[in-house]
C-alpha cells in the first residue's frame, strides 16, 4: 500500500506545482496588462457617456462620479454594484468574460424620471469589431 | 344562535334574487367581523388597490389621470358586499421632488379615499411616496411604514422596501420582521404586504428588493405565508418555496411584461379599450384551508 501512496503524492504535488505555475502566469500576466480607465458621469437621468464598448478579457476599471445626488450603478448581468455619491469616485474593475450587450441603470431611486435612467455595455470579440 | 351567513352563500343569493343585493343584508355581512354571530375562523375578504399614481401627468398612457381612482372608488363602493378592510399597496402618489407637492398630492389623496365606505384601510408607501424623502411626508398622512395587524386568525406584516432608496429593507427591519415571525404560531396564518416584490422579479426594471431574499428567508421559517405586493402595474403570481407572491394592477397605467421590451415605457393608452388592464382585486380568505382566491375587477365595468 506505501508503494502506491508515494507515487500518488509524488504526482499530487507535481500537479499542484503546475497548476500553481500556471495561475501565477495568469496572474502575472493581468497585472503586466494595462488597465483602461473608462470615465462616467451620472446625473439626473442619464450617464455619460450611455453606451461603452470593451473587448473581451481586456481590464478596465469604471470610474464613476455623480453631478447632483446620490445615484445608483447595477449590472444585474455581471453582478456588479455600486453607489455613486455626488463628490465622490466610485471604482469597479471589470474583465468581460462574454460578448453582449448588458444594461446598467440607476438603482437608487433618484426622482422622477429615475426608471429611464440607464446605459449600456457592449463586450465584443475584437477590437476591430470596436472601430467597426 | 343568529343563523349563519358566509359570504359565498351571501353572493350566491345575491346572484339569485337581484334584491337582496340591495337589502341591507349586504351590509350586515360586510361588517360580520362585528357581528355576535362570525369567530376567527370565518372565512373574510379584503380589497388591495395598488399603484395609483395620484399627481401623474402622460396622457399617452392615461388621458384620464383624475378620474381614475375616483372610479375605483366607486367600483369599491358598489360592491355588493363591502370588503372587511382595504389595502392599498404603495405609489399612492406619483414622485415630485417638491416637498409641498409631495405633500399635496397625499392630502388630495387621503381626501379622495376617505369616500370610501370602508375605513379600515392599511396604506404603505411606494417609492414613488417615499424614497426622495426617506417616507417623512407620507407618515405625517399615514403613520409607520411597517407594522403588524391581526384580523380573525391572520397574521399580517406590512413590510418597507421604499423609504431606503437603494430598495433594501434594511437591517433593523429585517431584524424586527425575524422576531415577529418567530413569534407566531406555526399553525397561524401569516399575509404580508409590501410595494416592491421581495424576489427578483427582473431587477433590470428595478424589479426586485435589494435585501428581499433575507426577508424570504424569513418568511420561509414560517409554514403558511402569502405576499401581495404592487410596484409592477401588472398581475403576477410566482412561487418561492411554499410561498406564493401575488402582483396587483395599477390604477393609473399597466406596465409591460417583465423584460419584454427594452424599456420598462407604460402600456399605451387604448381609446378603444379604456382602463384596460386597470383594476383592483378583492382576496377572500378562506382562513380554515389557507387558502386565498383572487378575483381581480375593472374600473369600470364594460
Amino acid at each position: 500500500m506505501k508503494r502506491m501512496v508515494t507515487p500518488l503524492v509524488a504526482w499530487t504535488a507535481a500537479s499542484a506545482l503546475i497548476l500553481f505555475l500556471s495561475l501565477t502566469q495568469i496572474r502575472s500576466g493581468n497585472a503586466q496588462a494595462p488597465e483602461r480607465v473608462i470615465k462616467i458621469t451620472a446625473h439626473k437621468f442619464a450617464y455619460e457617456p450611455d453606451r461603452i464598448d470593451l473587448k473581451v478579457g481586456e481590464p478596465v476599471v469604471l470610474e464613476l462620479t455623480s453631478k447632483d445626488v446620490t445615484h445608483g450603478f447595477k449590472i444585474p448581468d455581471l453582478g456588479l454594484r455600486a453607489d455613486l455619491e455626488p463628490g465622490e469616485t466610485a471604482r469597479v474593475r471589470l474583465v468581460p468574460e462574454k460578448v453582449g450587450t448588458f444594461e446598467f441603470y440607476c438603482d437608487n431611486f433618484c426622482g422622477i424620471d429615475h426608471e429611464n435612467m440607464s446605459a449600456t455595455i457592449v463586450v465584443h470579440e475584437s477590437d476591430a469589431q470596436i472601430e467597426n | 344562535m343568529a343563523p349563519k351567513i358566509d359570504r359565498r352563500e351571501f353572493l350566491k343569493l345575491a346572484g339569485i334574487g337581484g334584491v337582496v343585493f340591495a337589502s341591507g343584508i349586504g351590509c350586515s355581512v360586510a361588517r360580520n367581523g362585528v357581528s355576535a354571530a362570525t369567530s376567527d375562523n370565518e372565512d373574510f375578504y379584503f380589497v388591495q388597490l395598488s399603484d395609483t399614481h395620484w399627481g401623474f401627468v402622460g396622457p399617452e398612457a392615461n388621458p384620464d389621470p383624475t378620474g381614475t381612482l375616483p372610479k375605483a372608488v366607486a367600483a369599491v363602493n358598489s360592491l355588493s358586499v363591502q370588503p372587511d378592510f382595504i389595502v392599498f399597496t404603495g405609489d399612492l402618489t406619483h414622485t415630485t421632488e417638491d416637498p409641498r407637492d409631495r405633500r399635496r398630492r397625499l392630502g388630495e389623496f387621503k381626501e379622495i379615499v376617505s369616500k370610501l365606505k370602508v375605513q379600515s384601510i392599511r396604506f404603505m408607501p411606494g417609492e414613488h411616496d417615499g424614497s426622495l424623502d426617506k417616507s417623512k411626508a407620507f407618515q405625517e398622512f399615514f403613520g409607520p411604514t411597517y407594522y403588524t395587524f391581526d384580523y380573525r386568525n391572520v397574521h399580517f406584516i406590512v413590510l418597507d422596501n421604499v423609504s431606503d432608496p437603494r430598495a433594501r429593507l434594511g437591517e433593523a427591519q429585517l431584524q424586527w420582521l425575524n422576531a415577529d415571525v418567530s413569534k407566531q404560531n406555526p399553525n397561524s396564518k401569516v399575509v404580508v404586504f409590501t410595494h416592491r416584490p421581495l424576489f427578483d422579479l427582473y431587477p433590470q426594471w428595478d424589479w426586485a428588493t435589494t435585501d428581499g431574499s433575507q426577508a424570504i428567508d424569513i418568511l420561509l421559517k414560517h409554514p403558511n405565508v402569502t405576499v401581495f405586493y404592487g410596484h409592477i402595474h401588472q398581475e403576477h403570481h410566482r412561487m418561492t418555496g411554499h410561498i406564493a407572491h401575488h402582483a396587483a394592477k395599477s390604477l393609473m397605467f399597466p406596465l409591460p411584461a417583465p423584460g419584454s421590451q427594452p424599456k420598462r415605457t407604460p402600456v399605451p393608452w387604448n381609446a378603444a379599450t379604456p382602463y384596460k388592464n386597470l383594476g383592483f382585486r378583492e382576496v377572500e380568505a378562506d382562513v380554515n384551508h389557507v387558502k386565498y382566491d383572487i378575483t381581480e375587477y375593472p374600473v369600470v365595468r364594460s
